[in-house]
This record gives C-alpha cells, structure tokens and sequence, in this order.
C-alpha cells in the first residue's frame, strides 16, 4: 500500500512537502488493488497499432517535449549572444566545455584542480553533512513524534531556526570549527536536518491508529512495535524528508563554498568569475543542476524501490 | 476457582459505564451494563449505530477503560488489552508491509514463540491460514488480495492466537452479501471445531440469528444500555437454506426486528 503513496508523490516533478498535501494514508490503504488492474486493462485497448510501433510512439511522445524545450533554450541563448558581449554563446561554452571535460581530474596545486575533482569534493561535503543531519534527525523526529511533551518543548525551536538562511550559520561554523571545510559541512547539517526532523515526526503522528491497536492486542515488545509497525509505516515519511533535505543541500554547498573557499563547485564557479571566465560559470550552472537532477531522481529511485519491498 | 464456575461465568462484565469527555462536556456512551457470557458461547451485540456496540467490545478487549463497573475473564479483571483477547478489526487491519502469512506468524510469535521452535510456528501459522481456506494467498500482500480474503485473513490472525475470547467487530460489514454468507458460514464451522468463545458487533439482524447462542440487544445512545437478551435455541449445525423457512428462526428474526423498529425506532427524532 505505502507503495502507491510513493510512487504517486513522487512522480510529481515538483517536490510536495508531505507536511501539507499528504493524504491520510489509512485512505490510500483502503483503496482496493482491483481498481488498478481494471484501469490498466481499460488503457490497453485505446491504443492502436502493433506493440513495436506503440512503443515508438510513447517513446516519442516522452522524449519529443523535453527535446524541444532544450532547443528552444539554447536557441534563445543563442539569438541573444549573437551580437557578441560579455556572455558567451552556445558555441564558445561548448568548445570550453569540451576541452575542460577532457581533463577532469588534474591536480595543480590546491587552487588549480580539474572539475571533476570540484563536484567530489562539493558531493563529500553533503554526502557528510547530510549523513549526521539523517543520523540526529530521524531519531530526533521519532522521539517527537512519540512524545506530545517533547514536541510542544521543541516544536517552537525548530520553528524559530527553520526559516533561517543556513549560511546565516556559516560564521558560527566557522568559529566553531575554526577550519573552512568542516564549516561547509556544517552548513549542510543544519540545512538537512529539519526537513528530517519534521517529517519523521510527522510520518509518526501520522501511523494509522488501526495498526496501533494491533499492536496493542498482540502486546507487542516496543522492539517489535517499532520494527514491525513503525518503522515501515514511517518509512516514506523519511524519505520524503531526505528528499527534501539534498535538494536544499545541494543548493547550499554552492552559496557555503563561494564563501569559504577551497576546492568545491561553488569555490570553482568563484574563482572562474575572478579568472572572467564566463562560460565555464555557465558550464558549472549546467553541470551543478545535472548533478542536482541526478541526486534526486536516484533518490526518487531508491524510494521506490524500499517501498515496493516493505509494502 | 472450580472449573464449573468459570465456564458459566467466563466473562463478567459487571455494572459498567463507559463515559468521553469530549469538547462539549461529558458524553455518557454506556451506563449499566451487566452482561455474563458462558464459554464457548457465541454472543452477537446489536443495536442502531451509535449505541455503543463497539465501545462495549472495546472494552472487553481492554482497548478502553470503564469509567464505572468491572470487566472479568475468568474472575480476573481485564486490565488492558492482551492476546488471548484476540480482536478482529472491522478494517481487517493488517500491514500492508507484511504477506497474509507474516502478518499471522507476527501474532503467533508473539504468542508462542517462547515456548516453541520456528518451525512449530510456521505449521501454526499455515494452519491458521489453511483454517479460513487461504493457502494459496499465503505469500501475497494484503493490497493483492480481495476485501472478503483480507478479513478471512484477519479471522485467521486472532484464531492462530488461540484465544480465550475472540471479539469481533461487524467483520463482515463492509462485504458484499454473497462473500458475507460464506465467511459466516465459514466462521460457524471455526467456531464449531475451536469450541471459541465469540462476540460479536453487528448491525445484520439474520447474522445475529443465524449465528448466535444469544443477541444482546441495545438501546439507542447517548447513555445505552442492555434492552433485551435473546437466547437463540436452534440445533447446530445451522444451514441458511433450512433455517429461512424454520417457524422458530423466522420467530427469533421477528423478535429482533420488534426490538430495533419498534421499541428502539425513535433514533431520528432523538437526532433532531
């Protein structure tokens, strides 16, 4: 059932926060599996012409929008550097594109690395910052699920810090860590961690009475309560969370590291801005939004995948 | 405690009152009851929505709490919930994360798995299923399977428990007639064989009949109580087929009727 929770959320394109438009899940538990398969059998025979040719045409009609969209992009880029000026054209970005992705992982000195190696270190940073974030976050949003008392003494907090820019947190990483890098890192924890906290708690608050008295009947040990019941029902719930979480990590490693310096994607498109070089700052927006896309939609992936096994 | 005793008077619940507080102050769902149920008996409780049916067997699962009164299973008091209460929900309730076989074997662990070994409990649990004629869904996850299954699996879940009262809650409510017909007469047979002691909510006057030793009738909320007790007196087995045109179920059905259209009929007017 949680499968059909996700797959549907997560399909959107844009991310949804659960907090908000989440359905009851006892609702989507109740809908009955045999209304899918009558759906997918009622498509079936909408659509003419022999299997090979119809999947030609989805495959066309699926890759054909976004294709189209691309063209129109660059072409605008294109048209509107024409004339020459201080931002490059499509051409010019493609040629500097082509001779930098020729050698992504040199090594001259601290200040002069390929770009492959800016994107690792950028990646190591959120990989780290995020994984404490996960580890303090999800434990923390369980206990607040569980405990009215704690939530009402914590919720205001969290409230409070919420809205705060995390690169507002920046100097005190700083002076804390009294090193750039574990600053970076840090910035990252705190960015991660409240999306994690609150769904968590959130997906606990939210686990279907039904499923709790249940438990309640079998008297079941709280090791297998939170096995067996809350831990799969809250599942989607975290990872909507982490999903969250990386989007706005990735979107703070590039401000944290323009700040700080170093070796990183966000230090790289800094420096090459110093350098003038322009197109390499937009090969870095090309490339940072690729990797942004790619850390998503395997997220998205993985989703799907953990949920279609515990549901 | 002689063994006589406690199969007369299995389950006492003894001058109970259940009382909410709800926004608008204090809310009396129950007052009075004083119900004794036999073992091995099979009671339905019926009554318009709203009467507290539900609350009722809430309680003697040990889901809630009286606010007056006692609840006794063998002259102990019922202090919570606990397995040899099994409850049948009337969502059936079971995880969608788990097959129909692990969501039986969860309660069979629970139950059993300090005493026996893991394959005992495995023959438990394919047993269980088998009971409610469910060996080929075993492996299947609950949103795989049809409504009528998932409940069977449900009556499957607390049968595998083996426990001392099985309470249901209008298992059959949200099923279509034909697929209701035969889960009551499956469960007539389960019963049969496992000598269980049942209650059960319903709001199906000819499931009342045709499965009871007695019908505990109740009146309209707010503040419900017993009206009457039917005792039911027709031969086992039953059969459907021969029992529509027996004079003395057709009677019990009539009883039934009389009580809830005629003694208990003012609920619109007492909702207005």
């Amino acid at each position: 059932m949680s499968a059909i929770t996700i797959s549907g959320d997560f399909g959107l394109a844009k991310p949804v926060d659960r907090s908000t438009s989440s359905p009851p899940v006892a609702q989507i538990a109740a809908e009955p599996a045999k209304e899918k398969k009558m759906e997918k059998t009622a498509s079936v025979p909408a659509e003419p012409g022999t299997p090979f040719a119809e999947t030609l045409a989805n495959l066309g009609r699926a890759i054909l929008p976004p294709l189209l969209g691309m063209v129109v992009l660059i072409g605008i880029w294109y048209i509107a550097t024409m004339k020459g000026g201080s931002i490059p054209g499509p051409l010019q970005t493609w040629d500097a594109a082509t001779t930098l992705f020729a050698d992504p992982f040199y090594r001259n000195g601290p200040n002069d690395q390929g770009i492959g190696w800016n994107i690792l270190s950028s990646l190591q940073r959120v990989g780290i910052g995020f994984g404490f974030a996960a580890v303090v976050g999800i434990p923390l949003g369980f206990i607040l699920g569980r405990s009215a008392f704690l939530s009402a003494m914590i919720n205001p907090i969290i409230s409070l810090l919420r809205p705060v820019s995390p690169l507002a947190w920046l100097p005190i990483g700083l002076l804390v860590f009294k090193r750039a890098d574990p600053a970076a890192t840090y910035t990252i924890f705190i960015c991660s961690i409240w999306p994690m906290i609150m769904n968590t708690a959130q997906g606990v608050q939210r686990v279907p009475q039904d499923y709790l008295n249940v438990a309640r009947v079998l008297a079941l040990s709280e090791w297998k309560v939170v096995t067996k019941i809350l831990l799969p029902a809250v599942l989607p719930y975290i990872l909507t969370g982490i999903r969250l979480s990386i989007g706005t990590a990735w979107l703070v490693i590039v401000a944290a590291e323009m700040l700080t310096g170093g070796v990183g994607i966000g230090f790289w498109v800094w420096d090459e801005w110093n350098n003038l070089k322009v197109e390499h700052i937009i090969i870095a927006i090309f490339v940072i939004g690729i990797v942004g896309l790619i850390l998503e939609q395997s997220l998205i992936m993985l989703a799907k995948k953990l949920t279609k096994e515990s549901s | 405690m002689s063994g006589v005793h406690n199969m007369e008077k299995f389950v006492q619940v003894q001058t109970v009152g259940q009382t909410f507080d709800t926004k608008k102050g204090k809310f009396v769902a129950l007052r009075d009851i004083n119900l004794t149920i036999k073992q091995g008996e099979f009671i339905a409780l019926i009554g318009h929505s709203g009467c507290g049916k539900s609350t009722l067997l809430n309680l003697i699962a040990g889901l809630t709490k009286p606010t007056d009164g006692v609840l006794l299973l063998e002259d102990r008091e019922i202090a919570g919930p606990g397995p040899e209460r099994a409850v049948v929900f009337q969502n059936h309730s079971l995880l969608p994360w788990l097959t129909c076989f692990e969501n039986v074997y969860l309660a069979v662990e629970r139950v059993f798995g300090t005493k026996e070994g893991k394959q005992k409990l495995r023959e438990r649990t394919a047993a269980a299923i088998s009971l409610v004629g469910l060996d080929h869904a075993s492996s299947k996850y609950p949103n795989e399977i049809s409504g009528g299954m998932k409940q069977r699996v449900g009556i499957a879940r607390a049968l595998s428990m083996e426990p001392k009262v099985l309470l249901m809650d209008e298992p059959f409510g949200a099923l279509d007639a034909l697929t209701r017909a035969k889960l009551q007469d499956e469960l007539m047979r389960i019963c049969e064989a496992t000598k269980a002691t049942t209650v059960m909510v319903t709001h199906d006057v000819d499931e009342a009949v045709l499965l009871s030793d007695k019908i505990v009738m109740m009146t309209n909320g707010p503040a419900a109580t017993i009206g009457e007790i039917l005792e039911v007196n027709l031969p086992r087995p039953r059969n459907r087929l021969t029992l529509a045109h027996d004079p003395a179920y057709i009677g019990y059905r009539a009883a039934v009727l009389e009580f809830l259209y005629e003694k208990q009929a003012h609920v619109e007017k007492q909702a207005a």
